[in-house]
């Protein structure tokens, strides 16, 4: 019996979130007394792969065919099953990620396990194996009992440390048969914005609402981002307007987040943005209105006119930048 | 073309979440319910390509009798027919198995779903139905185009997209974005009170998954505020009382 972990790079690197599952894997594999395996598809490098070792995967299986080099969830799914499969594992884990949300279901199917999406601690297994995950938009939280003998749990980014456990990782070779009809999809183009950062994995997130008056106002915003090395994001009416992507859209009907720090500028609090950001670790709120429900919720809150407090707390980053380096 | 679209009843977004005081369960009363927000998105997407491609939108639901002010409200958004799963939803794995079989056995040329449902926030119903069937999915469509038997979709993945290719038949889950909102319009409103609803009884399915309790996030302690002109030490105050930066 085994815990299997599988690691996603991007275009060959590993990103933090891939060391947070492993750490989180790690864990899991502590608790319950049994032997961690870390599984890799696609085209990574060696150093890369060995990286995986300082978050105490000591066994590292890299699944390379050139057939898996573009993400394919259907096939990804197939690979990581028949992992599982090899390895004996009683539990899989990925990284709730846009890519892991379209292979984890699939592979609970495969492996007739129970599915645990979006958990954000530690199983409880003291007697069963009761799951914590979000429910409700982000309003709740549900306690789950996975009843079958293999489980399969995605996990929230930003919801485990990664914590440095060095072993070394014996590199391993893996190449299962993979069906010709998991190749259903072609990837025919990927564009992936250089030096922005992903919204659903950000530490730090910069978000602002309809308090910014208009699309053209988004320069101060971007600005304190990146001094913060941050992700931007946006409220629903903002979206709905067209000022920004839907993809920058955080609330109830766009994406949950729970970054680190949450800077919520210019947005008022309605419950459905609440929702999906609720689970952040500190928030900070700049409205003008001080009533604006949102203070509620926050940690930090400054009534203040944007145009007025924004350019202060982009002298302010540049000051803390400073001052860390 | 036949275009299936799978929906959920669900918490209206304003709505308030309570649990009965063992906190397991959810309290319904006086809780209205609602489409689930993506699968409108989705059904709204269906609606538009059933007009281009002379097609037709069939609703399912897996749920109890409560759930069919929903359907009708789907029905009005225009969907030509709808199909009730009469069980109550027990988690993902049992909803994909009711439309796995239902779809077994009444063929479908495209399935579309909400990328999530605004309750469970899973987005396991949509993938799993895809593998229960043999099918691809692409869960984070941004967009969608059918020519002939060929879709192309964006997708969106970690930091941008991709540009997808799939042959019909398919899954795909909708989000915003995809579609333009359909407002219900009164001969709509009306034509949905007299289009067939078909109720089916559900298959049997093993149990994975139990329920334990519900559970709130903790609240938070009171806000600190700062002046305008302390706006400044921001940053330096968090690194200090919180130690997250």
């Amino acid at each position: 019996m085994s815990v299997l972990v599988y690691i996603e790079n991007a275009d060959g690197k590993f990103r933090k979130s891939a060391f947070e599952i492993i750490s989180y894997a790690a864990a899991i594999a502590q608790q319950i007394n049994k032997p961690l395996v870390a599984l890799s598809i696609g085209k990574v490098g060696a150093d890369e792969l060995a990286k995986a070792g300082q978050y105490g995967a000591a066994k590292v299986l890299n699944a390379d065919a050139d057939q898996l080099s573009k993400s394919n969830p259907q096939a990804y799914a197939s690979v990581i099953a028949a992992a599982a499969k090899a390895e004996n594992a009683e539990v899989v884990v990925m990284s709730a990620s846009y890519n892991g949300k379209s292979v984890a279901p699939r592979v609970a199917v495969k492996l007739d396990a129970s599915l645990g999406e979006n958990v954000i601690s530690l199983p409880d297994t003291s007697s069963s194996f009761i799951v914590k995950k979000g429910a409700y938009s982000g309003k709740a939280y549900a306690m789950v009992e996975l009843l079958a003998p293999v489980k399969v749990l995605s996990m929230m980014p930003n919801s485990f440390k990664v914590v440095p456990n060095a072993v070394t990782a014996a590199v391993s070779s893996f190449q299962p048969a993979i069906d010709s009809k998991d190749f259903a999809v072609t990837v025919k183009e990927t564009v992936r914005a250089s030096g922005t950062i992903s919204l659903p994995e950000a530490e730090l997130v910069v978000s602002a609402g309809r308090g910014m008056k208009g699309p053209e106002n988004w320069g101060m915003i971007e600005e304190l981002a990146n001094l913060l090395g941050a992700a931007t994001a946006c409220s629903k009416p903002v979206s709905d307007a067209g000022w920004r992507p839907h993809s920058e859209h955080v609330g109830q009907t766009g994406i949950a987040i729970s970054p680190n720090l949450y800077l919520a500028v210019g947005i008022s609090g309605a419950i459905q943005h609440l929702a999906g950001v609720s689970s952040s670790k500190v928030i900070v709120v700049v409205n003008k209105d001080p009533e604006a429900p949102f203070f509620k919720a926050a940690d930090y809150g400054i009534v203040g006119d944007a145009f007025e407090v924004v350019p202060k707390l982009i002298e302010a980053a540049k000051a803390f930048k400073a001052s860390q380096n | 073309m036949k275009i299936l679209v799978c929906i959920s009843s669900v918490p209206d977004t304003t709505a308030k979440i309570n649990f009965t005081p063992d906190n397991k369960e959810f309290v319904a009363a006086g809780v209205t319910f609602i489409l689930n927000p993506y699968d409108e998105v989705a059904l709204s997407k269906a609606v538009d390509l059933a007009a281009q491609h002379n097609g037709t939108v069939t609703v399912i639901n897996v749920g109890d009798a409560t759930t069919e002010p929903v359907i009708r409200k789907a029905l009005a958004i225009g969907a030509n027919d709808a199909v009730r799963v009469n069980a109550v939803a027990r988690d993902s794995f049992f909803v994909a198995k009711q439309i796995s079989d239902y779809v077994s056995k009444n063929p479908f040329d495209l399935i579309l779903c909400g990328r999530e449902s605004s309750d469970h926030n899973g987005s396991s119903v949509p993938v799993m139905l895809a593998e229960l069937l043999g099918m691809p999915c692409v869960l984070f469509a941004k967009s969608l185009t059918i020519d002939g038997t060929t879709a192309t979709l964006d997708s969106e993945i970690e930091g941008g997209k991709e540009v997808l290719s799939v042959s019909l038949p398919f899954v795909a889950g909708g989000s915003e974005g995809m579609a333009e909102w359909k407002i219900p319009n009164m001969r709509g409103i009306m034509s949905a009170r007299t289009k067939p609803l078909t109720v089916v009884e559900a298959v049997e399915v093993a149990q994975k998954t139990r329920l334990v309790s519900f559970d709130k996030p903790a609240t938070r302690s009171a806000v600190k505020m700062i002046a305008v002109d302390d706006a400044g030490k921001l940053f330096e105050m968090i690194r200090e009382e919180k130690k997250i930066i």
